[in-house]
C-alpha cells in the first residue's frame, strides 16, 4: 500500500511543482531579442564552450551583436555557418572555412627541387629528404600547420585532405535540422 | 533567542559547510576567481539554501513521514530543490540582468550543489523543527557566502603575486583552500555542542 501513496505523492509533487514553475515562467518572462532566441535554437546546444563563450546563449548574443564571427562554432560545422549566414544576412566565403576533416601537406614530385627549406621549418620533422633530392611528407606525422607551404619556392607543397581509408572511415556527421 | 543566534553562528563558522563539512566544493573552486561573481553566487545560494531548507522540511514532515515513505527522501528533496533553483533563476533574470549575466552558467548548477541537499538531509538527521531548519539553512548559506568571498579575495591577491610557476593557478588555490580550512577548524573551540 505504501508504494501507491509513494507513487501518488511523487506524481502530485511533480505536477504541482511543474505547474507552478510554468505559471511563474509566464509571469516572470523576460522579453529577449527574438533574433537571439532563433540563433540559439540553431546552435548545437551542448554548451561545450569551444567558442570561448560560457554557453550557446552568450555565443548567440555575441553573434547577434556582431562581436563574434559566425564561424565560431566548431561542433556546428559548415552547416551551422550557412544557416547563420542566411539568418543574420551575412555573406560568408565558405571556401575559406574548411570542414573538420584534417588536411596534410603533400610534395608535388615533378616540381620539387630538393631545396630543403620545407623540412627545416617543419615542427614535427614530418618531411624527409636530402639536399637535391625529392622530399616526401610523412602523412601520419604532419599536423597541417602549413609552414612548409609558405616557404616552398616552387609551390610544390600543397595541402590536401587526408584520404579516407578503411582504417579511418567514420559515419558522416548528422546534418543539422534545417 | 540566543539559542537561535548560536545555531546560526555555529552553522556559519564552527560547522561551516564548505571548509569543515566539505560540501559544495565545486562552486567554491569554480566561481571564486572574481570577488563580484563569488558574492553573487553566495547570495543566490543563500536564497536557494534557505528556501530549500524550509521547503524540504515541509515535504519531510507533511508528506514523507505521515505516509511512511521516507525512503523517497533524496528523490523528493532533489525535486523540490530543482524547482526552487529554477524559480530563483527566473526571479534573478527578471530583477537583476547584471547578476544574471555574472552568474550565467553557474546558476543552474546550484541544483547539483551538494551543500543544498546536504543541509536538507542534515536537518532531518538533527531532528530540527521548522524554525531551526530555516535558521540552519540560512546559517549554512551565510557561512558559504563568507567563505566564497574570503576565498575569492585571496585568489584575487594570489593572481598578482609572484607564485612559483609550478604552483600557479589551481595548485596554489588548493593549497590556500587547505590553509583556509585549517584556520576555520580553529573555530571549533568557540562553541561545542
Amino acid at each position: 500500500m505504501v508504494i501507491f501513496s509513494a507513487i501518488i505523492i511523487l506524481t502530485g509533487l511533480g505536477l504541482a511543482l511543474g505547474l507552478s514553475l510554468g505559471i511563474a515562467g509566464k509571469y516572470l518572462k523576460v522579453e529577449a531579442d527574438p533574433l537571439v532566441e532563433r540563433v540559439e535554437a540553431l546552435m548545437p546546444g551542448s554548451q561545450c564552450g569551444q567558442c570561448s563563450f560560457p554557453g550557446c546563449r552568450p555565443a548567440a548574443e555575441a553573434l547577434v551583436a556582431g562581436s563574434a564571427p559566425i564561424t565560431l562554432c566548431p561542433p556546428g560545422g559548415s552547416a551551422l555557418v550557412e544557416q547563420l549566414a542566411k539568418l543574420l544576412g551575412v555573406t560568408v566565403d565558405l571556401s575559406q572555412t574548411r570542414d573538420l576533416e584534417p588536411w596534410v601537406a603533400r610534395v608535388g614530385e615533378d616540381t620539387c627541387t630538393g631545396c630543403t627549406r620545407c623540412f627545416k621549418v617543419c615542427p614535427t620533422d614530418a618531411i624527409v629528404g636530402a639536399p637535391k633530392q625529392i622530399h616526401a611528407v610523412v602523412a601520419d606525422a604532419c599536423i597541417g600547420c602549413e609552414k612548409c607551404v609558405n616557404v616552398c619556392p616552387t609551390e610544390c607543397l600543397q595541402m590536401h585532405p587526408v584520404e579516407v581509408t578503411l582504417r579511418d572511415w567514420r559515419w558522416p556527421r548528422p546534418l543539422a535540422a534545417a | 533567542m540566543s539559542e537561535y543566534l548560536l545555531l546560526i553562528l555555529g552553522t556559519a563558522l564552527v560547522n561551516n559547510v564548505v571548509l569543515v563539512k566539505f560540501l559544495g566544493l565545486c562552486p567554491f573552486m569554480g566561481v571564486s576567481n572574481k570577488l563580484d561573481s563569488a558574492l553573487g553566487m553566495g547570495l543566490a545560494t543563500t536564497f536557494v539554501l534557505t528556501l530549500a531548507a524550509a521547503a524540504s522540511w515541509v515535504l519531510e514532515h507533511r508528506l514523507l513521514q505521515p505516509y511512511g515513505i521516507e525512503f523517497l527522501r533524496v528523490l523528493g528533496f532533489i525535486l523540490v530543490i530543482a524547482a526552487v533553483v529554477q524559480f530563483t533563476e527566473m526571479i534573478i533574470h527578471k530583477t537583476s540582468p547584471v547578476l544574471y549575466q555574472v552568474l550565467g552558467i553557474f546558476l543552474p548548477l546550484i541544483t547539483t550543489n551538494c551543500a543544498v541537499l546536504g543541509v536538507a538531509l542534515l536537518n532531518v538527521q538533527e531532528r530540527f523543527n521548522f524554525i531551526q531548519s530555516l535558521l540552519f539553512g540560512f546559517g549554512a548559506a551565510l557561512g558559504f557566502t563568507l567563505v566564497m568571498v574570503l576565498f575569492a579575495g585571496l585568489r584575487e591577491r594570489l593572481a598578482l603575486m609572484a607564485v612559483p610557476a609550478l604552483f600557479s593557478g589551481t595548485p596554489i588555490a588548493f593549497i590556500t583552500a587547505g590553509i583556509l580550512s585549517l584556520s576555520f577548524m580553529g573555530f571549533a573551540g568557540l562553541y561545542t555542542k
